[in-house]
């Protein structure tokens, strides 16, 4: 599509926007794969809607104000990009675009004050874990609350798991085949540390060797997904120093930390730290992806029978194009039968999605556990800690006996 | 520019966020899949019922306001670009699938439902709808409608209009009339109204409520790829496919640009280097499709094909159709921007037509890609250029209309599926006598005594010589005086 923004007038990231801009064709193909789109029906709610809103504002001919409320309503769920016949890198866009415009961006003071408490707790485990024990209190008053905090305390659960302490070296059992370092990450060490507990048990029984850096930090990947670049670049840098690069990859078990470390590249486009970056993004690997390449051992052969709906979370599936692996590895759990979902949109918890846009999200999210229930599954996988808490809320609002795992927990479990 | 009272009138109808008019609400409508033109709407409604198209139509039509109706903005032709400061009533919350009658193989719909979703719906009765264009993931039935679409099985299976048994429609005063029967046999008596409805482009309304035809899932799907290594080779083999007396479902030609995005955006594992490569789709019934293959092998292997493959799974199968479904769009990966041409040749002048495009292309300095519905000698050639060059976009327009006067010296026509649109509108007295052209032009105007309907497309805007005696009177044309 022809366009007339000047890449240098926008930063380092002025080209990587410009491209995406360039490379659409406004076929509409996209339309089908968004999630706001299916529930809003309106042009500016869509992928190719919102290329055309960005590219004016780049232009100079639309004020980013306007712009605002449609390109916030995105889920950033890159269910366009494998949609797209001409190859818009729209994640590039869109998170260029985001950390563009939240450098001058003012919001109203409730806004601000939910983004505030997103950027302050969740990439720390114990704030995280304070702000969560503090949220049970605030329960209690949640219907006197607005919208997005209503929707965050909504999302906690009634009871925090206790911790978790991993060690720095986990030995592998047998013989050793390989040695991966492994990501824990922060929300998930609060709310589902047995995620962690379960993927070092897996890699452990594979003969993987696993090293658990015990310096390390958040990702950054909610904080750059939502355009807080500088504090994305901060907590990624950490992370740059905290982990070791004499190992075979990095081990991330949730989608939307792997996506966002996959674009370290991007982040630090234009920085000392590019070409350090763009190293580790290329060691790091979905759990998921590096057992099934590695190769699974036999697990016991008497297994319960299960039948199990596969979720595909986003950021692993359209983000990363992680599809087949999962699948591959829960079809090799002997008497189990794997069932797809009808409705292959996003669940509507996309970072801190269900957070800032608690009506869409609902919806989203209800759409999803129909989707699920529909199935007669007795479980439901998937490989993200976000879709995790929002699945499993909305499952049980429609009453569904339903469990919800981490593709890991199950082959944890098959393990055993 | 639209009157306040107008306005208001059309927030009555569609009320609160459903009649947008700020200028970040109507950016997005100003395309379509054509992005050569753009027009700034004064108003894009979003109506949820069919009440409210009916008032809005009624309104447009009292006011004198243009309007257009769109679905999902997939027209390659510019057939949903907004008339300048007129309405566009957008149909995408009509998206019901109001009846499916699986003994009867019919489904009702309403305009704003998506191609594929149809078929969908209807999979747990064994059924689908059969016309697949290859935006049918997201274009909606009512556009279909509109352009008469068609797709790659129209070969055996013909295009919209033999699928459509039924419609209630609002024309362009207002009046709302139902054409055809819901029965299959119910289409002979009385003249054909659904076909002069369907493939009018919007000239003469909006279809409110579809009646479509459903068939029988195949049992068997037999998809071939044929790898040739001149473009000339595997449009003889489409002939002489078709004089071994079969009838494939579907048969596509891809050239080798073609090829390379496509095969860049799905990984198909199409033949490497293949300069023309050939699918052909055999489906029915198990035994037959079994029989066909064999005679179809036969006659591919004697055309010269350097490599033959066979889809193994539907997985496969799947793929091969999303890489061609989707080759206009992937397209842009290799160019910042193309025309789509989509002229018809007789399938016999194929090869011909072939090598003139090729020439017409080292004359031009323009790269071609070339993707076609080989078996209706339906050509969609790709013309590649840089619209950031001045005068680009004229020089490759000038190329696209020289393929089109070819496919018209050939026997062909202007378009096979896309229609004309605003695009090829110029084209039309070429194709069609004077005689021709008034006709049209009067018919049309006794359905829309105002031209309120999507004007400006389909038809050359200034009218032809020959209306400006018998058409409208001038006076008349300026809404002085009225015929009604």
């Amino acid at each position: 599509m022809q366009h007339t923004i000047n890449p240098e007038a926008h930063g380092p990231r002025g080209a990587a926007m410009a491209d995406a801009v360039s490379a659409c064709v406004h076929c509409g193909f996209c339309l089908s794969a968004c999630p706001t789109y299916s529930v809003l029906g309106e042009e500016m709610d869509s992928p190719r809607g919102r290329i055309y809103l960005m590219k004016s504002v780049l232009e100079g001919d639309l004020a980013a104000t306007d712009a605002q409320p449609y390109i916030d309503r995105c889920l950033g769920c890159m269910g366009c990009e494998p949609a797209c016949p001409s190859g818009v890198a729209y994640g590039d866009l869109l998170t260029s675009y985001r950390a563009l415009q939240e450098e001058t961006r003012q919001r109203p003071l409730i806004d601000s004050v939910t983004r505030r408490m997103i950027v302050e707790t969740l990439p720390y485990p114990k704030r995280f874990r304070a702000a969560a024990k503090l949220g049970r209190l605030g329960k209690l008053m949640q219907a006197a609350l607005p919208d997005q905090l209503g929707a965050m305390l909504g999302l906690l659960p009634d009871q925090l798991p206790a911790p978790v302490h991993l060690p720095a070296k986990i030995p592998a059992k047998g013989q050793r085949r390989a040695r991966v370092a492994l990501l824990t990450g922060c929300v998930q060490t609060v709310l589902a540390p047995q995620i962690n507990q379960a993927t070092v048990d897996v890699l452990t029984a594979n003969g993987v060797e696993v090293v658990i850096p015990q310096n390390q930090g958040c990702c950054g990947s909610i904080m750059s997904h939502i355009g807080e670049t500088q504090r994305a670049q901060r907590l990624a840098a950490h992370n740059l120093q905290a982990f070791p690069t004499d190992v075979d990859a990095i081990i991330t078990n949730a989608a939307g930390c792997g996506s966002g470390m996959h674009e370290y590249g991007l982040l630090f486009k234009g920085t000392a730290q590019e070409a350090a970056a763009t190293h580790f993004a290329q060691q790091v690997q979905d759990v998921t992806v590096f057992l099934a390449a590695l190769g699974l051992r036999a697990m016991p052969a008497t297994q319960p029978a299960r039948r199990v709906a596969y979720h595909d979370a986003c950021h692993l599936a359209h983000a990363q194009g992680v599809t087949d692996p999962p699948r591959a590895l829960l079809n090799s759990i002997p008497n189990l039968t794997l069932v797809e979902l009808d409705n292959d949109l996003c669940c509507g918890s996309a970072g801190t999605y269900n957070l800032e846009q608690p009506e869409i999200a609902a919806e989203l999210g209800q759409r999803k556990a129909q989707s699920i229930i529909e199935t007669n599954a007795d479980m439901v996988v998937m490989g993200n800690i976000g879709c995790f808490t929002q699945v499993e809320t909305h499952l049980a609002r429609l009453q569904a006996d339903v469990s919800v795992l981490h593709t890991i927990e199950l082959l944890a479990r098959a393990y055993q | 520019m639209l009157t306040s009272t107008f306005y208001t009138q059309l927030a009555e109808i569609c009320p609160g966020n459903r009649c947008l008019t700020r200028a970040v609400d109507l950016l997005p409508y100003e395309s379509d899949a054509l992005t050569a033109f753009r027009a700034t709407p004064g108003a894009v409604v979003l109506p949820e019922t069919e009440a409210e198209v009916i008032a809005l139509v009624r309104l447009c039509h009292q006011a004198g306001v243009p309007f257009v109706a769109r679905g999902s903005g997939t027209s390659l032709s510019g057939g949903s670009l907004p008339i300048q400061d007129g309405v566009v009533i957008a149909l995408n919350r009509l998206n019901a699938i109001l009846k499916i009658d699986p003994e009867q193989r019919t489904a009702v719909v309403q305009p704003g439902v998506i191609n594929l979703n149809i078929s969908k719906a209807v999979a747990k009765h064994n059924l689908y709808y059969a016309p697949d264009p290859s935006s049918q993931s997201i274009c909606t039935i009512g556009g279909n409608v509109a352009f008469n679409s068609g797709g790659a099985h129209c070969l055996k299976y013909g295009m919209t209009s033999n699928h459509v048994l039924a419609m209630r429609v609002v024309l362009p005063d207002g009046e709302v009339v139902e054409m055809g029967s819901e029965s299959v046999e119910g289409m002979g008596v009385g003249p054909d109204l659904i076909g002069m409805f369907i493939g009018s482009e919007g000239l003469f309304g909006i279809a409110l409520e579809i009646t479509v035809r459903l068939l029988p899932i195949p049992e068997q799907y037999r998809t071939v790829l044929a790898a040739y290594d001149s473009l000339e080779s595997a449009g003889n083999a489409v002939a002489a496919v078709v004089a071994s007396g079969l009838l494939p479902g579907a048969m596509e030609i891809m050239d080798k640009l073609a090829l390379k995005a496509a095969e860049t955006a799905v990984q198909a594992g199409y033949p490497a280097g293949a300069v023309a490569l050939l699918i052909v789709e055999l489906e029915g019934e198990a035994e037959q499709v079994e029989h066909e293959f064999a005679q179809l092998i036969d006659v591919i292997k004697a055309s010269g094909a350097y490599e033959i493959q066979v889809a193994e799974t539907a997985a496969q199968r799947a793929k091969i159709w999303k890489g061609r479904k989707g080759a206009f769009s992937s397209v842009g990966r290799l160019s910042p921007d193309y025309v789509v041409q989509d002229g018809v040749v007789p399938r016999s002048q194929l090869g011909k037509a072939l090598a003139e495009i090729e020439r017409l292309s080292a004359d031009y300095g323009l790269a071609v890609a070339n993707v076609f519905h080989a078996g209706d000698g339906n050509l969609h050639p790709l013309i590649l250029y840089d619209g950031r060059q001045p005068g680009a976009l004229e020089h490759a327009e000038a190329f696209a209309g020289e393929i089109l006067k070819l496919c018209i010296a050939l026997g062909g026509t202007i378009t096979g599926e896309h229609g004309v649109g605003m695009e090829k509108r110029a084209y039309m007295p070429l194709l069609f006598s004077e005689t021709d052209m008034d006709a049209m032009y009067a018919i049309r105007l006794a359905v829309d005594t105002k031209l309120v309907a999507n004007p400006g497309k389909k038809l050359p805007s200034d009218e032809a010589p020959a209306l400006k005696l018998h058409g409208m009177h001038p006076l008349e044309q300026a809404g002085i005086i009225s015929r009604e």
